[in-house]
């Protein structure tokens, strides 16, 4: 059931008409003046703009700013297209492309592709290309379409993982397999579909597979060899979780011994989740790494009572020897799927009148968390959605006040259900500016009903599930792409998008902010008023994460992957039928009409000024 | 195990009346005078998709009650049986019958909406399941000897949705007793689901709560005995049902297909009752082959 013209329920989101949902902008306050936000990126992510692109989010804190200023607001109009490179593949690209000196690097769904194309006049040539030939079978164990969202560059080598469970070092010069480490077993239901992040000389990774039971876990592989130094899991005791006594967690309810088998049923945190398939930042000063954990599985909440330790939480960690220093969770004893894996912006904020080392988190369950990143305490937590299902965040104990009537169980109706599974926002990366002091987040604006039982069958055994259905939030919009100020809590301009924005974002010093849209639309937007300045319709729609670069000739690029899937694509990429609204755990529900606007299909694209 | 492609053909037996239709064409390229052009008609294949690695209902030695029940339809169709592997899980529909890889899945719930689902072939039960030998006799979930147990159920995933076995436990407060047992299993080995089954006689369970036909084909292969007995009660409230129907399913569109296959169902009952009774299926009763649909229909569509 679509609610394509539910009414108008916030102030933020006055744009007539429920049809006309994109591009509609809806200013909830004017822009702050600058000199009130008094905030930056920490010394890490400023370190001066070489013009590459050598990990996904651009830089250790993960702000995927650039700070390229050819391209800036006043003639990003002029954009052109200037190259494209089919990958050849159909599924949904999530990745971002890698610049590496005169070469750029692009991952693809499954197979795992890796392409180096030669930036070099004329671009797009493809220099080598190197096939991991994953295991066809790993294709049934991705539970929402087979995507990769992109590799990381150190040392002379391209790193990134492939759907069944091997993570791969490739020479960047010539595509030689330098190194090959399996960590995971696809016949256990694992698939790592994440971004490595490579710190000093390890490089960091998870799995994916909550759905099938799997145990969650962070492994760190050194860099030179692929050889495993350590792995911290998600659940379980904490000689498995890498906690031991410089473990200093914040809050009360995070202190005790194995709280990740005590906040448990017995056994059940052996198959408990919190798989690790979203991001990882780094703080080189405090020599910590932070990284989320994913939803609890595979019991129902009724079935495991407790707080189920450590799932949809994020986890700080010494990256030399895994060791906990402190961990925090989004959503305790989560009953909605929300996963707690979304990136971790770091930034150095003055927030009442001090100065704080803090994570920037647009969770899942709809709340931008403001953590001290030294400690793990919750500063605020403001809603970035609609949400019925917590009414804020308890900054005593940092627990989300949870709205008892949409508590869900087994075979009870609940309606209304804010946000939806796939949360307030997903995996989409969002990006941060120092120059304005806004966080640019692409994000969804779902809810979902979960209405009485329906059959279902797996391995030859028949049960009755819940049978959810997703549809737009207020507005009658699915997505919406907010500019954030994490100061003051408060969205500064959103636009509004018919579909959910599953894109990553880029900003740039040009106070140009670039995001992708599913129905096909390559957008750029000024940084302060929202404004689209300009955008470009590709072939296929965007869930990819653009980037900024300067080219050989010293010019400055804009490039992002084209080709739409992911879960929320899956109603296209997967080929499923749109007659079943509960389809892709009733995500197609939501999307019966993304055929209308686009078909499947890989692409590069890279624009310039003229 | 489940690679999508590995393909097998096994020959079914030829019916008659395919013979007939070459007798009758030859006989007619023969009267036009292109004897030269003869046109054969294509051999005709029952496009099965199945699990590789699941008995007692499938596998890709053949060996499971579906795998003989598609030869006993294909004898019937004068066709010859061929198979898209692929493991039974979520999104298994979407690769197969949907991709028109393959044209029947042997055994679905009869009210699942991802298909359209044939007349019932068989109606069964979750069972309880416990070694002979113990003291206690575990007849229903309100038996007060279950809250001394160790119970072993299957898990599923996050799906919000479980086994019927794991609810009523937890709804009348049983966690702490309670094991769950992924159905997925490590697809490595044979048979994963069948673990639950090895648990019980191994003893690191008192007592399971399995589907009937998986209990009642690995049960008599333990090393000691074990004890089935059907759950009860039958539907837990307010919905929760241990009985099902099981049906064969085709593409929703196929209700020419679907009809055949009704006919062959109905007319070869008998065997394949025979065939359900050597694997140890469980008849809860006999299914109501005029049911429309039966009782487990929750309404709206399917996933």
């Amino acid at each position: 059931m679509r609610r394509l013209c539910a009414p108008l329920l916030t102030a933020a989101l006055l744009a007539p008409g429920c049809e006309r949902a994109a591009d509609e902008r809806a200013v909830a306050s004017p822009p702050a003046a600058p000199s009130e936000r008094a905030s930056s990126a920490p010394a890490g992510a400023q370190a001066g703009d070489d013009g590459q692109w050598l990990m996904p989010a651009k830089n250790y804190a993960s702000t995927r700013f650039s700070e390229l200023t050819e391209i800036d607001a006043t003639n990003v109009g002029r954009l052109r297209h200037v190259w494209s490179f089919s990958t050849g593949v159909l599924h949904g690209h999530e990745a971002a492309p890698l610049v590496v000196g005169d070469t750029m690097y692009i991952v693809t769904p499954y197979p795992n592709f890796l392409y180096a194309l030669d930036l070099s006049d004329p671009p797009g040539r493809v220099k080598w290309k190197y096939e991991p030939q994953p295991i066809r079978a790993a294709q049934g164990v991705a539970c929402c379409d087979v995507v990769n969202r992109g590799a990381a560059y150190a040392d002379g080598k391209v790193v990134y993982n492939t759907l069944d469970n091997h993570t791969v070092a490739v020479d960047a010069r010539d595509g030689r397999e330098v190194w090959k480490t399996k960590l995971g077993d696809i016949n256990r239901g694992e698939s790592m579909t994440m971004a490595p992040l490579i710190v000093k000389d390890k490089v960091l990774v998870g799995n994916s597979g909550g759905e099938f039971g799997v145990r969650g876990w962070l492994t760190a592989l050194r860099l030179a060899d692929g050889g495993i130094a350590w792995r911290a899991y998600s659940t379980g005791p904490d000689s498995d979780v890498l906690i031991g006594e410089d473990f200093e967690p914040f809050y009360e309810q995070d202190r005790g011994k194995d709280l990740g088998v005590t906040t448990w049923p017995p056994d059940a945190w052996k198959i408990g989740g919190g798989t690790v398939w979203g991001w990882i930042s780094y703080d080189a000063e405090l020599d910590l790494i932070y990284y989320g954990t994913g939803n609890p599985g595979p019991w129902n909440p009724e079935q495991r009572p407790g707080d189920n330790k450590w799932t949809a939480g994020v986890f700080a960690r010494n990256p030399d020897t895994g060791r906990a220093r402190w961990a925090y969770q989004w959503s305790p004893h989560d009953q909605y799927d929300y996963d707690g894996v979304n990136e971790n912006v770091l930034l150095d904020l003055t927030i009442e009148g001090r100065e704080r080392r803090v994570l920037v988190r647009p969770e899942r369950n709809g709340f931008v968390y403001v953590l001290d990143r030294t400690t793990g305490e919750v500063l605020s937590a403001d809603a970035f959605v609609h949400t019925t299902a917590a009414t804020g965040v308890d900054l005593e104990t940092g627990r989300p006040i949870e709205v008892p009537e949409k508590k869900t169980g087994f075979g009870r109706v609940v309606r209304e259900i804010c946000p939806a599974a796939p949360g307030g926002k997903d995996w989409q990366p969002s990006a941060y500016s120092p120059r304005t002091g806004l966080l640019y987040i692409p994000h969804n604006n779902l809810c979902m009903d979960m209405e009485g039982l329906e059959a279902n069958y797996v391995a030859g055994t028949p049960f009755v599930g819940a049978r959810v259905v997703m549809y737009a939030g207020p507005g009658g919009h699915r997505g919406e792409f907010t500019a954030w100020d994490p100061v003051n809590g408060r969205a500064v301009w959103k636009i509004r998008e018919r579909f959910p924005a599953w894109s990553g974002a880029v900003v740039t010093a040009g106070n140009v902010v670039f995001y992708g849209t599913m129905d096909r639309w390559f957008k750029a937007v000024h940084a302060e008023t929202g404004e689209v300045l300009w955008q470009y319709q590709l072939g296929s729609g965007i869930v990819g994460q653009p980037i900024s670069y300067r080219g050989p000739d010293g010019r400055q690029y804009i490039a992002v992957l084209s080709g739409v899937g992911g879960w929320s694509g899956a109603v296209v990429s997967g080929q499923l039928d749109v007659r079943d609204p509960t389809a892709a755990l009733g995500f197609v529900g939501a999307m019966t009409d993304l055929p209308d606007y686009t078909a499947a299909g890989g692409e590069l694209h890279v624009f310039a000024l003229p | 195990m489940c690679s999508p492609c590995r393909e097998r053909r096994s020959v079914g037996v030829s019916g008659v009346l395919p013979l007939i239709l070459i007798l009758i064409l030859v006989l007619a390229a023969a009267a036009a005078g292109c004897a030269d052009e003869t046109p054969q008609p294509a051999a005709r294949e029952l496009r099965v998709c199945a699990d590789p690695n699941n008995l007692p209902f499938s596998n890709d030695r053949e060996q499971g009650f579906e795998n003989r029940l598609a030869d006993l339809v294909a004898e019937e169709m004068g066709a010859t049986v061929r198979y898209t592997w692929w493991a039974q899980r979520r999104g298994f529909i979407r690769n197969t019958l949907r991709s028109l890889a393959c044209d029947v899945v042997m055994g679905v719930p009869t009210s699942y909406e991802l298909v359209l689902a044939t007349r019932p072939y068989y109606r069964s039960t979750y069972v309880f399941l416990q070694r002979r030998e113990a003291a206690f006799r575990v007849r229903s979930f309100d038996d007060p000897v279950l809250r001394r147990l160790r119970i072993g159920v299957h898990v599923i995933g996050d799906d919000y949705a479980n086994p019927p076995p794991a609810h009523a436990l937890a709804s009348r407060g049983m966690i702490a007793n309670v094991s769950g047992y992924s159905i997925f299993g490590n697809y490595a080995e044979p048979d994963p689901p069948a673990r639950l089954v090895r648990a019980v006689a191994a003893g690191e369970i008192d007592v399971a709560v399995v589907w009937g036909p998986l209990a009642g084909y690995f049960a008599p292969r333990q090393h000691v005995p074990l004890e089935l007995t059907p759950v009860s009660p039958e539907i837990d409230l307010p919905f929760l049902p241990f009985v099902f129907d099981i049906s064969m399913g085709v593409r929703r569109e196929e209700e020419g297909l679907r009809d055949e296959l009704d006919a062959i169902l109905e007319r070869r009952a008998g065997d394949i009752r025979s065939l359900l009774r050597e694997f140890g299926v469980p008849e809860h009763s006999p299914p109501d082959f005029n049911a429309q649909a039966n009782h487990l229909d929750a309404g709206g569509a399917g996933r």
